[in-house]
């Protein structure tokens, strides 16, 4: 699920972010963390960003599927 | 009817019947309060019992249709307040209250329905916090069950719409209150766990009296939301309304305002989290490659002149033995004795003679060393520029500010991290941190 995913991104740049404070990598190892970071760090905003706000309202029909309906408060 | 006057003889039937007659029309509606005993339910679904208080007792019948409507279930022992009407039970003789409505003495019914549905659910593991599942921190569809038109879904909404928070929020309208209502309410969480349509439901209403919430107070209710795989949020009535519901759910909101509250404040500490940690990438890597590009220099300094790197090396050795003592102090002495045999193997493989072989081959390599060290910086540099390019959609910093430059191969837009993927006549476009210009490969060097 994209919830999960989010969720494990989020944590892998964490991780990352706190093996490259760390200071113990190699040159080498560094860059490649950090690409890694920045990776995760686009994943997580482009997971951010994705949903738009919709609102909407459920109808069920007769025969037991649902349409939608875009739903607004009376007072709006 | 002169029952006295002459004699005249009645059948008991007759008598019964007049009894009856005399009792159904002067105690039509009363209203009595007593002990339950003698409390029993036959399969007919009738249900029979004596109600008594210190100086007598009197024979009560609820039919199954009357008995349909009660929340709680008496028990003996219980004290009751009982509304019905008398009358006999002819073929015994017995007159007996019918009852058509009783309530707990003390308690009110719905107060007491409420203790009772807790207490064996509770039982049953319902409120376990085992069963609870984690709410998702960011929720892509938000199911919420509530009236259409209630109090509800109008404080949700104000909510979610002063935060601009970007959800998918899916109404599924339902009634709160009234008959029906919990069947309703269980089915809609039911169809949102069929259907796999939300990552997270929101059930609730606004606030009202103990009737009005009742729908939630329902067994329904609390097994749909148990038996629920989408983790459920509740939002129940104010801050003071504690549900059956409230205890089953996966997370309790106090107040409708506040479930939603509670979905995009993870949202925007979320955007918060993401930020900081972008920044503190972009941090650690400035200082990491500051760090390396010291260490290079040191390096090539101690290079030049090997008896300092062996004179740091001894030092070492010396260091590392007395901290191994030091570690082992007030160990057995055995141990110390181990310390010192391990420390005078240390001294025995000190490196003086190797490197004193190795000074020339050392030397030699010393300035390859220090170019290929440049080099490797150099190119992480490059390799810094071409990340943080990516980095500015992210981050505040604006990277190409400090003089980078990023190479796109016209026209795929390739980014070029080393010459070898150009080649002479390739046009390139540079982009700077204000504006790009466009260029063309003379020639390649590795």
């Amino acid at each position: 699920m994209a919830v999960e995913k989010f969720e494990t991104s989020l944590k892998k740049l964490e991780e990352v972010v706190k093996k490259l404070e760390g200071g113990e990598l190699s040159l080498e190892d560094s860059l490649k963390a950090f690409e890694e970071g920045v990776r995760q760090a686009a994943f997580c905003n482009k997971k951010l960003n994705e949903a738009e706000q919709r609102v909407e309202m459920l109808l069920k029909q007769k025969d037991g599927s649902f349409g939608k309906v875009p739903f607004r408060l009376d007072d709006e | 009817m002169e029952l006295f006057g002459e004699k005249r003889i009645l059948t008991v039937t007759q008598l019964t019947g007049l009894i009856r007659g005399v009792l159904e029309e002067n105690f039509e509606h009363v209203w009595v309060e007593g002990e339950i005993s003698n409390l029993a339910m036959p399969a007919s679904g009738h249900l029979y019992f004596t109600l008594k208080d210190a100086g007598a007792q009197l024979r009560c019948v609820m039919f199954r249709a009357s008995t349909r409507a009660l929340k709680f279930k008496p028990r003996d022992g219980m004290g009751l307040i009982v509304r019905g009407r008398l009358t006999v039970y002819d073929q015994r003789g017995d007159y007996q209250l019918l009852v058509e409505y009783l309530e707990p003495r003390g308690l009110g019914a719905l107060q007491m329905a409420f203790i009772q549905l807790k207490e064996r659910l509770a039982k049953e593991g319902l409120f376990a916090e085992e069963h609870k599942r984690p709410i998702p921190r960011l929720p892509r569809r938000i199911g919420i069950v509530t009236s259409a038109t209630g109090a509800a879904i109008h404080d949700i909404l104000t909510v979610l719409n002063r935060r601009f928070a970007n959800l998918e929020i899916l109404l599924y309208p339902v009634r709160v209150q009234g008959e029906g209502a919990a069947a309703e309410i269980a089915g809609a969480i039911r169809d949102f766990n069929r259907l796999g349509m939300a990552d997270v439901l929101i059930v609730g209403r606004g606030g009202g009296s103990l009737e009005d919430l009742w729908a939630f107070n329902e067994e329904e209710v609390a097994r749909a939301i148990h038996q629920s795989r989408i983790p459920v949020i509740s939002a129940v009535g104010h801050e003071v309304d504690f549900t059956i519901a409230d205890f089953v759910a996966d997370l309790r909101a106090p107040t409708p305002s506040a479930a939603a509250e509670l979905v995009v404040r993870s949202k925007s500490e979320l955007v918060a989290e993401v930020d900081s940690l972008s920044h503190r990438l972009l941090q650690a890597i400035d200082r990491r490659l500051a760090e390396l590009g010291g260490e290079v220099q040191v390096l090539s300094r101690s290079l030049k002149d090997p008896t300092l790197l062996l004179g740091h090396l001894a030092q070492r050795v010396d260091d590392l033995a007395g901290r191994l003592t030091l570690a082992c102090r007030g160990g057995e002495e055995r141990r110390r004795h181990l310390v010192q045999v391990l420390v005078n193997r240390l001294r025995l493989q000190n490196p003086e003679v190797e490197v004193e072989r190795g000074r020339e081959l050392l030397l030699g390599l010393t300035n390859r060393a220090e170019r290929a060290m440049e080099r490797r910086l150099e190119n992480a540099r490059e390799g810094i520029a071409f990340s943080a390019g990516k980095l500015e959609a992210l981050s505040p910093l604006a990277t190409l500010a400090r003089g980078y430059a990023i190479a796109n191969l016209l026209p795929e837009g390739t980014v070029i991290r080393q010459s070898s993927q150009l080649a002479a006549g390739d046009r390139l476009s540079l982009r700077f941190s204000k504006g790009s210009a466009l260029c063309r490969v003379d020639s390649c060097e590795d």
